[in-house]
């Protein structure tokens, strides 16, 4: 089942154009990083899947048109933009209460099973509690939500480490049931990588990758190039070069591994790395897309 | 709603199953949860008029014996009491109506400053109903409430007479039938479901649609553009046809001249059959107006994220 379907999807706020023209489909069971560049259309189109902002071109999520059907499409749609969004002045128990009122799939003692395993207490306030225990709060309010898509905007921004794993560690192993879908974006990208089937390259508005997890490790591949090799390396035309150490590392696309090992350490690059390589290097995403490999027709 | 299994917090591939049965939430209820919602996070809405109601009572227990002194004739005591009566509910109607003032222009903006809004909207309750929740505090919770609390002080204050008339050897019986505390209240719920409830209706509808729009000081965009055509309107056209709409809209309509009796303002009030106003044009105008306003702010906020 299709759960996102965007077609040339077009925002612009002025003369700033955030959105400009992405085709986007996201099938059940996938969890698709975003990411990309501050200011690179990332919220805004993640805003625009939630219906939080108007849109130009098509978009169906779960079938629905998330502007004009927000209401109904929450009922099967849960997000979370922005860590601590949860009124200041509610307590644990009141939201539980409120949402366990107006949400026809909220599983309230699921919910109450999550936080008896935080330190929150139901009759304290969001006000007395710390940023992370706010986002637990949140985190265990969605969770207990039987929602068929989970949209999270930067949801653990500003938060420590330890609160970061455990918000991840959670989300795969007491809700991620394989037929669920997630969309993230996040900074964080390494404390992503093995959790993410898809990944997604957003910038100035345009995706420029596009791939599932598998066609990612078995596509690129980063070689930590001896000396004497780099030139006979460079010669397979790598994406992307960098210096580590006075040593080259090249970041190749679509090369036989067996090619690549005779010029050093093979090893498949984080997707960190080749973010890192596609931004560093804006020829590379036209020239690609010009092959063909780096758009959304890849998969 | 909760579902009884999967009490266990653990993996849960077995939900699906469980959300096929899960039924669906009426509108009603989800009207009552988002009221109920407001009351939580504006406690004033009942502290405040219960608030006014004790210091009332306070200020009459202390004045009681002072009034009572030298009081011979029960039309003597029906002086001296009838004035705090009105007072005690126009205190506390008073505090409900500056609180519901407040309340509508915080309302909408309150969720954007707080970056809420992003919460409210992950749930699935429409921009309608939370419009309508909101307007539900000023326009009936707030006069019901204020009209509960005023009867409540006006019996207490009744006994507490009474039981100073019983010291001073008064036959009470007489004081009761003469307040007719019935036919005073019901004159009170009267003025509230018709002032308080449909009158003011474009004035709440107003102050919402600010507090949906305004980015930033909702106070000042709630009060200011008024305050700006009364000028315009006076220095341009040298009328205050403005400013005579808006003292209407406050004061209210008036009984027609012949049949106006001098009095205390409830017998003003009640002069006022309910035939005249609904008969007022002023009345379904305003309610046109409301309705107008409301629906922007609905509008308005589908637009609008935090601030």
């Amino acid at each position: 089942m299709t759960v996102i379907e965007a077609r040339g999807l077009r925002k612009a706020f002025g003369t700033t154009i955030a959105l400009d023209g992405i085709d986007l489909r996201v099938e059940e069971g996938r969890i698709l990083g975003v990411i990309g560049p501050n200011g690179a259309g990332k919220t805004t189109a993640l805003n625009a899947i939630v219906g939080l902002t108007p849109y130009h071109g098509e978009l169906r999520v779960l079938g629905r048109d998330p502007w004009t059907e927000r209401d109904q499409l929450m009922r099967d749609v849960c997000f979370i933009t922005d860590v601590a969004v949860l009124p200041r002045w509610i307590r644990v128990s009141q939201a539980l209460d409120y949402v366990a009122g107006v949400h026809p799939r909220f599983d309230r003692a699921k919910a109450e099973g999550f936080l008896a395993k935080t330190n929150i207490r139901s009759t304290i306030k969001v006000r007395e509690l710390s940023k992370g225990m706010v986002a637990q709060l949140h985190l265990a309010v969605v969770m207990a939500i039987d929602a068929k898509l989970l949209v999270l905007d930067e949801p653990t921004l500003g938060l420590d480490i330890l609160y970061r794993k455990r918000f991840y560690d959670s989300l795969l192993n007491d809700y991620f049931d394989g037929k669920r879908t997630i969309v993230v974006t996040t900074h964080q990208v390494e404390e992503m990588q093995n959790v993410l089937t898809d990944v997604m390259f957003i910038d100035r508005g345009r995706i420029v990758l596009n791939c599932s997890m598998e066609e990612f490790e078995s596509r690129f591949l980063e070689v930590t190039a001896h000396p004497e090799q780099v030139a006979a390396a460079r010669a397979l035309k790598p994406i992307h070069e960098r210096q580590v150490f006075g040593r080259s590392i090249l970041l190749f696309d679509r090369v036989d591994r067996n090619q690549l090992t005779e010029f050093g350490d093979v090893r498949t690059p984080t997707i960190a790395d080749l973010f890192v390589a596609v931004m560093d290097n804006q020829s590379i995403p036209s020239q690609a897309s010009a092959q063909g490999t780096y758009q959304g027709a890849a998969r | 709603m909760n579902t009884p299994m999967n009490t266990s917090s653990n993996v849960m591939p077995e939900s699906s199953v469980a959300s096929q049965v899960i039924a669906h939430v009426p509108a009603t209820r989800r009207m009552y949860w988002s009221i109920r919602r407001e009351l939580w996070e504006y406690r004033a809405i009942y502290v405040a008029p219960l608030a006014a109601a004790a210091i009332f009572l306070f200020g009459f227990l202390i004045a009681l014996p002072h009034h009572m002194h030298g009081v011979k004739t029960l039309d003597q005591a029906h002086e001296a009491l009838d004035t705090p009566y009105e007072l005690a509910a126009g205190l506390i109607m008073g505090t409900a109506f500056i609180v519901g003032i407040f309340y509508s222009l915080d309302a909408l903006y309150g969720e954007r400053r707080d970056r809420s809004i992003l919460f409210w909207k992950s749930l699935p309750v429409s921009d309608l109903t939370t419009v309508l929740s909101k307007l539900t505090i000023p326009l009936i919770i707030l006069p019901l409430l204020s009209f509960a609390i005023a009867v409540a002080t006006q019996f207490v204050m009744l006994l507490l007479s009474s039981v100073a008339l019983l010291g001073s050897g008064q036959n009470i019986g007489a004081l009761w039938a003469r307040m007719s505390f019935f036919h005073m209240s019901l004159m009170l719920l009267y003025h509230i479901a018709t002032v308080h409830g449909l009158w003011y209706a474009p004035l709440y509808g107003w102050l919402l649609l600010v507090s949906a729009w305004a980015p930033r000081a909702p106070f000042i965009w709630a009060f200011l553009p008024p305050f700006v055509i009364w000028g315009l309107e006076k220095i341009v056209f040298q009328t205050s046809h403005f400013l005579a709409m808006l003292q209407y809209r406050l004061t209210g309509p008036e009984p027609s001249s012949a049949a106006a009796p001098h009095g205390t303002v409830m017998e003003i009030i009640s002069a006022l059959t309910l035939a005249q106003f609904l008969t007022t044009p002023g009345l379904w105008i305003g309610l046109i107006i409301a309705a107008a306003f409301l629906f922007a702010a609905v509008r308005l906020r589908r637009y609008r994220g935090p601030i």
